[in-house]
This record gives C-alpha cells, sequence and structure tokens, in this order.
C-alpha cells in the first residue's frame, strides 16, 4: 500500500500535527478545510488544501461523502482522520476504504466492534481484562438485586436500563440503602423513560482515570505504557501525564501487558488507547472502553517514550509491521499536558472565540507547544475550544510540574481569554503537586474556590 | 417601527432547541421581553438569543444553521 499525498480529514491543532510527520516521511499533505478554515494553521502548512464544505461542521468536516469526495479531487491515496469529526466512524473508515484510499487507522470492523461499549466488554472479559462488576442485564427484583449487589460488593450504582448520559443513576452503599433505592428508582426509571428494568455495577467514587496507548499492525501489539488524565471537566480532559504516578511497578505492568492482550485479540491496527478507572484504594483497575484513534494527549506518551506516534500510524498504514518491539519501549521521565482552550475560567469557562493579537510561545529544554495559533489568526467560533497544548518533560513529576510552570509563564496569547490562568493555579495546587487526584476532583475543586491565578511561580525549584 | 436586532456573539445561529423540533418563533409572532428567539452555538456551547424587546417578528436575516458574527443583524422586531 504506497501512500504518497495524505487528505487531512481533520482541523486544529492535529492537522498540523500530522502535517509534520507527513513531511518527515517525506510524504505530500491535502488539508480539508471548510470555508471558515480558510486561513488556519494547518491550511498554510499543507502543500494544497480541498474543500469540504461551509463552516458548520455536520456540513463539512461530518460530511462523509464530501470529505472522501475532496480526498479524491485532490489525488490523495490515504486519509488521516486525527482526532474527534469522523475519527471513530466505522462507516467513514470504509467508505474511505471501498474508495480506493488507505485509512490511517483501526480496519473499519475494529471500529465498529470497539464503538459497541457492550461488545467491547465482552472483547475484554475474553482476553481477561477486568471490567467494572455488574450484573448480565436486568435485575429482576429486590431480592435478586440483594444477592447480586453482595457479589459485587458495594457501594454500588443502580442504573436504569433505558436511561443513559448520566440519568437514572443511583448510588447504594449498602444492603440497608439498597432495598429503600431499588424499588424508588424503578419506579422512576419507569416514569421517566417507560421502562422500570435496573442493573448494578460497581460504583468506584474515587476512581482515577488511567488509559494505556498501544500501537498496533493488526498481528502483534505494543503498548506505550499510561497515561492519567483524572482531571476533567465536564467530562473533559483539562491536563494529562505520563506515567500514572500512583501506579506501583506492578500494577503498571498488569495493567499495560492487559491492554496489549485486548489489542492483539481484536487485531488491532493503528494507534489506539484504553481507558481504565483504577480505583487506588484497592488497587483495582477496570476496563472502561477503547478510543480506536490517535487522542488529543498523544504527546505526553511520545515525550516519554521518544516514539513519535502519529508517524509510526501512518508506517503501519501503508503496510509496514511494527517497528517497536516491547523491550524497546522504555519509560523515561514524567510528561504533563496542559490544555490551552479559548475559554474564560473567571467567566465560568465561557467560550471566547476572538483575533490573537500577540503570540509568545514557551521553549526551552523539555517543552513542547502542539498549537493551532499564530499571531494574527483569528479564533473560529464553530468549533472546539482547543488551542493548543503545552507538554513539558523532565525527569520526574515534580520537576516536570515547576517546569510546566515556566512553560506558562513564558506563554502569551492576547486577544482572547485563555485556561492558561487555571494551568498556572492547577501548578500550584497542593493536591496537584501531591498527585492525590480523582476524577471529580476538578469540579469540586472549582465549585469550592474562586480560581487564584498565581502572579509568578510558586513551586520552589527541587533542588 | 422596525427595529433589527444583532447577533449577540458569534458562532451557528439556530431556530429550534433541536433538530425536528418546532421553531422558538416564526414570522409574523408576537415576541415578549425575554422570549427565547434561537440558540448560537459558540465551540459546542449553546447560548439562547433571548429578546431584550417585544414586538412583532418580521423577518430573519439568516436561516437556521447559518453562521453568524457578532453584530450581524440576526431578526426584526415591529414594535
Amino acid at each position: 500500500m504506497g501512500i504518497s499525498t495524505i487528505f487531512i480529514a481533520n482541523r486544529g491543532e492535529i492537522a498540523v500535527r500530522i502535517i509534520r510527520a507527513a513531511r518527515e516521511l517525506g510524504l505530500r499533505t491535502v488539508q480539508a478545510v471548510s470555508v471558515a478554515d480558510g486561513d488556519m494553521l494547518a491550511a498554510r502548512l499543507a502543500d494544497a488544501v480541498g474543500p469540504v464544505g461551509p463552516a458548520h461542521a455536520t456540513k463539512s468536516y461530518l460530511n462523509k461523502e464530501a470529505v472522501v469526495r475532496a480526498a479524491l479531487e485532490t489525488g490523495c491515496d490515504a486519509v488521516h482522520p486525527g482526532y474527534g469529526f469522523l475519527s471513530e466512524n466505522a462507516d467513514f473508515a470504509q467508505m474511505v476504504e471501498e474508495s480506493g484510499l488507505v485509512f490511517i487507522g483501526p480496519k473499519p470492523e475494529t471500529i465498529r466492534q470497539m464503538g459497541d461499549k457492550a461488545r467491547a466488554r465482552q472483547e475484554a472479559q475474553a482476553a481477561g481484562v477486568p471490567t467494572v462488576p455488574g450484573t448480565d442485564g436486568v435485575v429482576a427484583d429486590l431480592e435478586t438485586a440483594k444477592s447480586e449487589a453482595a457479589r459485587i460488593g458495594y457501594p454500588v450504582m443502580i442504573k436504569a436500563a433505558a436511561g443513559g448520559g448520566g440519568r437514572g443513576i443511583r448510588v447504594a452503599r449498602d444492603e440497608a440503602e439498597l432495598s429503600v433505592e431499588f424499588p424508588q428508582a424503578s419506579g422512576e426509571a419507569r416514569a421517566a423513560f417507560g421502562d422500570g428494568g435496573l442493573y448494578l455495577e460497581r460504583f468506584i467514587g474515587r476512581a482515577r482515570h488511567i488509559e494505556v496507548q498501544v500501537l498496533g499492525d493488526g498481528e502483534r501489539a505494543v503498548h506505550l505504557f499510561e497515561r492519567e488524565c483524572s482531571l476533567q471537566r465536564r467530562r473533559q480532559k483539562v491536563w494529562e501525564e505520563a506515567p500514572a504516578a500512583c501506579l506501583t511497578r506492578e500494577q503498571r505492568a498488569a495493567l499495560c501487558s492487559s491492554a496489549v492482550r485486548l489489542a492483539e485479540r481484536v487485531g488491532y491496527r493503528g494507534a489506539g488507547t484504553l481507558e481504565y478507572l483504577f480505583d487506588d484504594t484497592t488497587g483495582e483497575f477496570f476496563f472502561i472502553e477503547m478510543n480506536t484513534r490517535i487522542q488529543v494527549e498523544h504527546p505526553v506518551t511520545e515525550m516519554v517514550t521518544g516514539v513519535d506516534l502519529v508517524r509510526a500510524m501512518i508506517r503501519i498504514a501503508r503496510g509496514e509491521p511494527l517497528a517497536l518491539s516491547q523491550e524497546d519501549i522504555v519509560l523515561k521521565g514524567h510528561a504533563i499536558e496542559a490544555r490551552i482552550c479559548a475559554e474564560d475560567p473567571a467567566a465560568d469557562f465561557r467560550p471566547s472565540p476572538g483575533t490573537v493579537s500577540a503570540l509568545a510561545v514557551p521553549g526551552g529544554f523539555g517543552v513542547r507547544f502542539d498549537t493551532l495559533l499564530y499571531a494574527g489568526y483569528t479564533v473560529p467560533p464553530f468549533y472546539d475550544s482547543l488551542l493548543g497544548k503545552l507538554i513539558a518533560h523532565d525527569e520526574n513529576r515534580t520537576a516536570a510540574i515547576v517546569r510546566l510552570d515556566r512553560a506558562l509563564g513564558e506563554l502569551t496569547i492576547e486577544g482572547l481569554p485563555t485556561t492558561a490562568p487555571l494551568h498556572r493555579a492547577l501548578a500550584a495546587n497542593q493536591a496537584v503537586q501531591a498527585g492525590t487526584l480523582h476524577t471529580r476532583w476538578l469540579e469540586e475543586w472549582l465549585s469550592s474556590a474562586p480560581l487564584a491565578v498565581p502572579a509568578s511561580p510558586i513551586i520552589a525549584t527541587p533542588a | 417601527m422596525a427595529k433589527t436586532i444583532q447577533a449577540p456573539l458569534p458562532g451557528t445561529f439556530y431556530r429550534s432547541a433541536a433538530p425536528g423540533e418546532p421553531a422558538f418563533k416564526s414570522l409574523g409572532d408576537v415576541v415578549a421581553v425575554g422570549d427565547t428567539i434561537g440558540l448560537i452555538e459558540v465551540m459546542k456551547s449553546f447560548t439562547p438569543v433571548i429578546a431584550e424587546e417585544a414586538g412583532t417578528l418580521t423577518a430573519f436575516h439568516v436561516e437556521n444553521e447559518d453562521a453568524v458574527m457578532a453584530g450581524q443583524p440576526l431578526y426584526d422586531l415591529d414594535a
């Protein structure tokens, strides 16, 4: 499968990232552009552009037919979907392949298989990967619920089978609570969803979000260790690290090898991520889902392993077997990524598109800034708010936080508010420094006190 | 007297709460202060466009799902 020109079916910083990797492999790139994106950085850096339609993403970047047509009309032979948009759309991947183009990612069937949470859970169980303990389907009555809850272990989540999006969920800490909550939840579910069916799942209150990066060539897979992404707001990751400092050597080995087992079981091709919940009070981890694409936070893994994940994706897509064996991949130091978004943290994270009047990009040893910005660029209001990712890498976690704070101090984005002040406050926070975090920590912290933004670095540099 | 109301912020303008739902307001409708005229989606978050003046809706300057810039004419009211 020869690849000479890649169609970048995405925008923003990930498009820039892919263009750079392609250029280093000697490949041409054609950048997809909506009418709102003609002047974006990726459009300037690519060898050519391919119009995909109107500003609104559903009519352009999410329009499968328009994207494939643009790729064919501009003479491309491969499509890189980036993250978001059509990156995990199995029908799109299939359409790309049926058009004679190479899809830089997993096989359409793998995307379909792992995109279905129930099927992914079954595959995980078959590969011996722990999943969140729960009932096999709907629980008939309270007596069954009691015996099932005893087997699963308290606290348990009572979930409406017909619910979704976080609706119809209750937590019972013991059998007495279950006896009260279960009948009520059933009545509520019937009223809200027309179906009183309930199932039970272990409730992990102080979970950490830990995910394992894998690369596969369709037969063999390797892991590139894990990332911790517990700092989240509205289920959006805000700050990501590699590795997860809370894991012991044994826990890391068990977690990462489980990810490789699952990736090899499904014949995974390309870069992928297996997401887990980790309960650091018990040391247990549970697979929740797989992302069958490159992720926003991939640079922290690149920094601690020295592996260019996007380049690896392209090489795998053009038919090369995995160039890495597991022994080649060595964890070195610690990396942290701060997502810099066009949102105002002082005004409840209000989206803030606008024109960048001045830009100063941080640099120096161990600092990387993956961004879509240039001075004079107008950030359009039509897409997500990510402006860039500031990544700091150093010998250990404490030093990486210091380096991140130093780099944040050098970052200047004028003309629109950004979340950079939030990251300075996080770097200064004792709990963040101590790493005592869980997935609800950030929202609890933000609601407990107004954001205090330090004016100058507050962490003493380690001797 | 006709008055043109401008978009308060840039983004994508929607005339109904979700695809397939009825429009918040249609031509000829009477608008009261506080009524929702539409939604503007900015970077994946939705802000309602709330009427600050009352009147009769006589024109829309943008279609459903059109891209709008801040200050662009949205609709006309006859007081």
